[in-house]
């Protein structure tokens, strides 16, 4: 089921995939073990938050940093989180340099169809969707992992009401960048 | 002998992170078309492997606390944070092309524009840092429900939800592979 879907349209890196079932599973039993093992669930963005402490701190000075309401209970170190986040970048290099589909991307192909081939304007507005994706995920109290899978899997109101939400939200979005497109072969899942 | 804690702990980290991160890039959602044609409904790679994975975990870790071996981690919903906060996320989301995780994790497969959004989250988590009193205050505050769960508020049995969960999960799951979506 749905294994090694390759296709053109797609912009390669789509050998060695696995079945989004399997995929699906795997981070289940990952859940499984991490709840009884380490007693914490799976999440990204309290790290990101810490670190980013540590970066802004050379520049407006580590008193500023240290009296912060958010920093103070933030505070960049090197422990499970952060750790965990290290593990997951160097997870996906691992997989991507076995299955020899690391390639170095600047812009993708569906991005490409719909706005063309400037670097700039797709890094402008990478940056600052990583930016709002950020910052909402601070203030919902996690991201697609940590409240979309690790709240949502125990059931819990705050997951599944970021789960929807954050789904209507960006369909809608999706819907007014990509207006007028009409890339229906840029299917990437589809043989 | 668990939960383990301290340095041991540190180190599965790197592990647990380590098979996460290889999960993402082997099922494909550190891929920005993979991620944004779930948004326009052409690819349901991201809700396929969401989906079981909740549904996987769910139910295990339900059996898992019912033994007495893990504990629930069930956060608070502050309903007016959540909601404001997830409907940023969704922007962000469909404009970075990545979520938080898959995006640190597309790095690692060599997107550039990956890289860039990082450095956007960053800046994010710092915009975050110095309105953090304000939010606390006038947003946080707001609609607070506690550590509630979906069986709680609805006054049925958690296996009730995991099964009602796993029929719209199959029905959905026939629908999109009989479009090849």
């Amino acid at each position: 089921m749905g294994q090694q879907h390759t296709k053109a349209h797609s912009g390669g890196g789509m050998t060695g995939r696995w079945s989004p079932y399997l995929v699906g599973i795997g981070i289940g039993v990952l859940s499984w073990v991490v709840f009884v093992v380490v007693a914490a669930p799976i999440g990204i963005t309290t790290a990101i938050g810490q670190i980013a402490g540590g970066i802004v701190s050379p520049i407006v000075g580590a008193e500023t940093v240290a009296t912060n309401a958010y920093w103070r209970t933030n505070a960049m170190k090197l422990d499970y989180g952060t750790l965990f986040l290290i593990g997951t970048f160097f997870g996906a290099l691992a997989s991507s340099l076995l299955s020899r589909t690391f390639k170095i991307e600047s812009i993708p192909s569906v991005w490409q169809e719909r706005f063309g081939s400037s670097k700039t304007r797709r890094f402008i507005v990478a940056f600052i969707g990583g930016a709002m994706a950020m910052y909402g995920a601070r203030m919902a109290g996690g991201c697609t992992s940590g409240n979309g899978i690790s709240q949502s899997l125990q059931l819990a109101v705050v997951g599944w009401t970021f789960l929807v939400v954050m789904f209507v939200s960006g369909a809608v979005t999706a819907a007014i960048l990509y207006r007028g497109s009409r890339s229906n072969h840029l299917n990437t899942n589809a043989q | 002998m668990f939960p383990i804690k301290g340095e041991s702990a540190l180190l599965l980290a790197v592990v647990f992170g380590f098979a996460f991160g290889w999960l993402l890039q082997r099922g494909k959602v550190t891929n920005y078309n993979v991620i944004v044609n779930q948004f326009r409904f052409r690819d349901f790679t991201v809700l396929k492997v969401m989906m079981t994975a909740i549904i996987v975990g769910g139910i295990g870790v339900l059996v898992l606390t019912n033994m007495g071996m893990a504990k629930w981690h069930v956060r608070d919903a502050n309903m007016v944070g959540t909601i404001i906060g997830a409907a940023i996320f969704g922007v962000g989301m469909v404009l970075y092309g990545y979520c938080p995780g898959t995006g640190v994790a597309a790095i690692a497969t060599g997107s550039v524009h990956a890289l860039i959004g990082a450095a956007g989250m960053i800046l994010g988590a710092v915009m975050y840092a110095y309105s953090f009193d304000w939010v606390r205050t006038n947003i946080l505050s707001v609609g607070k429900l506690g550590k509630v769960t979906l069986p709680q508020l609805m006054h049925v049995p958690a296996w009730t939800l995991y099964g009602a969960l796993i029929v719209i999960a199959l029905l959905l799951f026939y629908w999109v592979e009989k479009r090849r979506l």
